[in-house]
């Protein structure tokens, strides 16, 4: 490993811009002539809109137009879809009801659009929004998932009768049953996984602007995939031929799964700019993005383990409701079928495994894909299942879990997934140590001496990462293909660039690519750029979610290198007059092997440019491009184990230590796999003690700002102790699995395990505020 | 409407605003300063903070008015020409960003503190001071690392000056 090659803690290329405050974000922007949108939303979570009267808005001052849901559907924008298809177990199709970009007859959420106002200013814009009157005729509202299952509940789409989008199931009901019937003892558990609100820190943000002579659209977005976006908003959404289309995501604040999909507000942005022929900005505020940034989670659950007198587990059942709100946002379907109940198996060795899974529809907002998506909320469920075990069967919970780790590879589980390689044993014997988890006892007598409850908690999770194979996902339902393209373009004077499909908001893309290039020809990462971001400069991506811009953007910059790489050799060995096979490269140079002829890469990359002298039927240039697929999942893995004490007087937790060993494979900056670790342990965290979106009995959303949701702070957290254990991907070529979505899937359960066990009583719902924990104690 | 003039990263501006302008509108939208970010509605994730006569404030809270005659800095104005200020420096070593856009307002209050607590910190009090400044991206590890580094730092420069 060089100083700035593959392993070493670079320090990050893109910070300069962000910590001088240089960085260009969406509301960054300014364009000649930009007026400003300001959304008219429905107070109601079910309603008719029976009227829309805009004749007082459009005379006060600075209004360019009020445009209504009416407008965009008669101008014939298509409405939202969602891109994978579910079928259920009776092989019917799901039922997915209509989505106007902005309601023209009927609101199923509070916060959907049905009017914008498009002004002169930001300030005018919302004055005038407030002047636009909407006659509702309000509707009975379903807000959760009982309320919606419920016999003569509200119906939300007449497509799908008693909302009910799918009943989907996966896995051998029949021999799972069977286990159960023979099993020695059974453990089951009910479990709630509380809805969360993404809340990256940048809320969204569109510009869109028309340029008439050339019907040329450019959507300026905070995007995780702008490549998607355009082919979406073309291909269904009708804005745009993707030729007419450019779409720009510059620096994006975060994104956490809710940057992916696209909106109605983009889709307005766009449409209003060509009704107006002027530039439309629309910036969400936090409130906007609490109602209309998809959410997460939100999961009721039944689910049953079976063991034998061994204490092995024999079978797996599992019942889950899934909340996908009002409509069925981009990717939703997906998350609770194929991103959940494929990883039940969690890292264990369970011959049988019957997963049902229900979604259904409510008068909230979309639920779709949040850090880890799916694979968080069925963690959750194996090892809350595995320490509820451990504690009935009187066995320590670490010891239970060894007993059944899948220790061969490849390992096909009985719901899909073929585990390529991992080692559990080493993870969790590694965070056994971090911890001191033969000491704990001794901890707790002593805790307990002073008045303390205390408690460890054991989570070892498993997640699917570097979201493809194509071939995989278009049988399962999805309706795109999840490989990714990459170009290599080495300018005449050898500096170069990288052009990528993948997205970084936040990742460090910029700095780790170049870590790849710095690795491969030994020229310092000051010498190579990244480019992202925008559809007109990068010529196809699929964006950056799923943990899956190393295992698989990253591979495909490899892949384009070997390319250029290939093609520079025999430009070398031309010049040097050397057989191209005994080039080699290094420290920026091209060397014969055993001699001491060289020719350094800018000479090469000025050969390939000038074309003097090349070799025989030689294209000129030096650029080279891939599309990479690759042939499986990644499967990070790891162990969580967290101690911490509960103050039975006021039910506060507060953190003892927590600890981290995960196996992600070849790190290419440690010191950015840290962060994402951090950032999704907090997340994690955030989720089991803090976080939780609180629907009233009428749909309204009570946890609607940061006043009311509970953000982890920095005094919510501990320090963590990170630890790595590394097999190898063997899928791809750099061996890489995946980093960003670990924490947010293993740390919820390893926080309540400790709770629990701190506090003697399994029946604890997350988020564990101090008032649940003190009732958990006191009854 | 009225004039408004203030001291904005040492420069004299003035501005022609509505009365209900904020301060951080100003200093976005009329001079272009768009370092300082607005995260959230309700004054609490500190994107925005900036400081007024050398204190940290959330420029989200502060009508323009009240910034009349004041002398304002902004993420933009703490690094001398290249050399940045010990607080940037400490963040970037320190990995303590990632999407960057709670980042200058976290800077704006880490250097606030550090000059609140002369230098004397520890891990609890930053994390007990930083609780007005919200971060998704970094679970605070690395930003309380950089503030710890910071303060060292600027002790440091401060005791060579």
């Amino acid at each position: 490993m060089g100083v700035e090659g593959i392993g070493a803690s670079v320090v990050r290329k893109e910070d300069r811009r962000f910590i001088t405050g240089k960085g260009r974000y969406v509301d960054d922007i300014k364009l000649q002539g930009m007026t400003f949108a300001h959304f008219v939303r429905s107070p109601h979570a079910h309603a008719k809109v029976k009227g829309i009267d805009s004749s007082a808005a459009e005379k006060m001052p600075g209004v360019v137009a009020v445009l209504t849901g009416k407008q965009i559907v008669d101008d014939k924008v298509g409405n939202l879809i969602c891109g994978w298809a579910i079928h259920s177990k009776d092989g019917t199709p799901m039922k997915m009801g209509a989505w106007p970009a902005m309601a023209p007859e009927t609101v199923r959420f509070v916060g959907q659009a049905v009017a914008v106002v498009i002004a002169e200013t930001k300030n005018q814009a919302r004055d005038a929004a407030e002047a636009v009157v909407v006659d509702y005729e309000v509707l009975p509202a379903a807000a959760d998932i009982r309320a919606a299952i419920k016999p003569g509940a509200p119906q939300l789409h007449p497509e799908a009768p008693g909302n009910v989008i799918y009943d989907w199931t996966i896995g051998e009901e029949a021999a799972t049953d069977a286990a159960f019937k023979s099993a020695a003892n059974v453990v089951s558990l009910d479990i709630t996984n509380n809805r969360l609100v993404p809340n990256a820190m940048e809320p969204r943000a569109a510009i869109g602007e028309y340029n008439e002579a050339e019907e040329h659209f450019t959507l300026y977005t905070t995007s995780q995939n702008p490549h998607v976006a355009r082919l979406v908003l073309s291909a269904f959404y009708n804005i745009a031929p993707e030729h007419k289309l450019r779409v720009v995501a510059p620096d994006v604040g975060g994104g956490f799964g809710s940057k992916i999909f696209i909106y109605p507000e983009e889709m307005v942005a766009l449409w209003a700019s060509k009704r107006t022929r002027r530039p439309v900005k629309w910036t969400g505020d936090r409130s906007e993005a609490f109602l209309t940034d998809a959410h997460g989670r939100d999961h009721l659950t039944k689910a049953e383990m079976a063991f034998d007198k061994d204490n092995k587990v024999t079978a797996l059942r599992v019942k889950t409701y899934a909340n996908l709100g009002a409509y069925m946002s981009l990717f939703s379907s997906s998350v609770p079928t194929y991103l959940y109940a494929t990883l039940l198996s969690g890292q264990y060795n369970i011959p049988n495994i019957f997963a049902e899974v229900i979604s259904v529809y409510t008068n909230t907002t979309p639920v779709d894909a949040y850090r880890g998506a799916g694979r968080p909320e069925a963690s959750f469920v194996v090892e809350r299942l595995m320490e509820t075990a451990a504690r009935q069967l009187k066995v320590d919970p670490t010891e239970l879990r060894r007993k059944n780790f899948i220790t061969a590879f490849p390992h096909q589980t009985p719901v899909i997934m073929a585990y390529d390689v991992g080692d559990f044993g080493a993870s969790l014997d590694s965070a056994m140590k971090a911890i001191d988890y033969a000491g704990f006892a001794a901890r707790k007598a002593k805790a307990k001496s002073e008045g303390k409850l205390r408690g460890i908690g054991v989570s070892c999770y498993i997640e699917a990462c570097g979201i493809a194979p194509s071939k995989a996902v278009g049988s399962l339902g999805a309706g795109v293909g999840l490989w990714e393209s990459a170009e290599v373009r080495v300018n005449p004077v050898g500096t170069i660039e990288i052009l990528t499909g993948s997205h970084s908001h936040g990742q460090g893309h910029e700095t780790t690519f170049c870590q790849l290039v710095a690795e491969r020809l030994g020229v310092s990462i000051s010498q190579v750029q990244i480019v992202h971001g925008d559809t007109d400069k990068v010529q196809f991506g699929m964006g950056t979610y799923g943990s899956r811009s190393a295992a698989v953007g990253l591979t495909a910059i490899l892949k384009a290198m070997e390319k250029m790489e290939a093609k520079a050799k025999k430009i070398a060995a031309h010049q040097l007059e050397a057989s191209e096979n005994d080039i080699v490269i290094e420290n920026g140079e091209f060397k014969v092997t055993g001699t001491d002829k060289s020719i350094a890469l800018p000479m090469v990359a000025l050969a390939a440019y000038t074309a003097h002298n090349l070799p025989d039927g030689m294209e000129p240039g030096l650029k080279e491009s891939a599309f990479y697929d690759p042939t499986n999942f990644t499967f990070p893995a790891g162990a969580y184990i967290c101690e911490l004490e509960v103050d039975a007087g006021t039910g506060k937790t507060s953190f003892v230590n927590f600890v981290a060993a995960d196996d992600f494979g070849r790190l290419i900056n440690p010191m950015i796999v840290e962060g994402q670790v951090h950032g999704g342990l907090a997340q994690g965290i955030g989720q089991a003690l803090l976080e939780g979106a609180v629907y009233d009995s009428s749909g309204q959303l009570v946890t609607a700002s940061f006043m009311d949701y509970t953000m982890p702070r920095a005094d919510d957290l501990p320090s963590f102790k990170l630890n790595h254990t590394t097999t190898l991907c063997p899928g791809n070529p750099l061996g890489v699995k995946g980093c960003g979505e670990a924490g947010a899937i293993g740390a919820s359960a390893a926080v309540i395990n400790a709770i629990t066990d701190a506090i003697g009583n399994n029946k604890l719902e997350m988020p564990a505020t101090p008032d649940r924990v003190w009732h958990a104690i006191h009854g | 409407m009225s004039t408004i003039k203030l001291t904005v990263n040492g420069k004299a501006v003035s501005a022609e605003v509505e009365d209900r302008t904020l301060l951080v509108h100003l200093l976005r939208e009329h001079l272009n300063l768009t370092g300082t970010h607005v995260g959230c509605d309700t004054s609490q994730c500190g994107a925005c903070v900036v400081h007024i006569d050398g204190r940290a404030v959330k420029s989200c809270t502060v009508l323009v008015g009240q910034a009349n005659g004041a002398n304002v800095t902004t993420i933009e104005g703490i690094s001398k020409g290249d050399e940045l200020h010990p607080m940037q420096a400490a963040f970037r070593d320190n990995h303590g960003l990632q999407c960057g856009y709670c980042t200058p307002g976290m800077i704006m209050s880490a250097i606030d503190i550090v000059n609140r607590h002369s230098g004397k910190l520890d891990e609890d009090t930053v994390r007990h001071e930083l609780e007005g400044n919200i971060c998704r991206c970094t679970g605070y590890h690395n930003i309380v690392k950089s503030v710890l580094d910071a303060a060292n730092r600027m002790k440091v420069a401060q005791a060579a000056e």
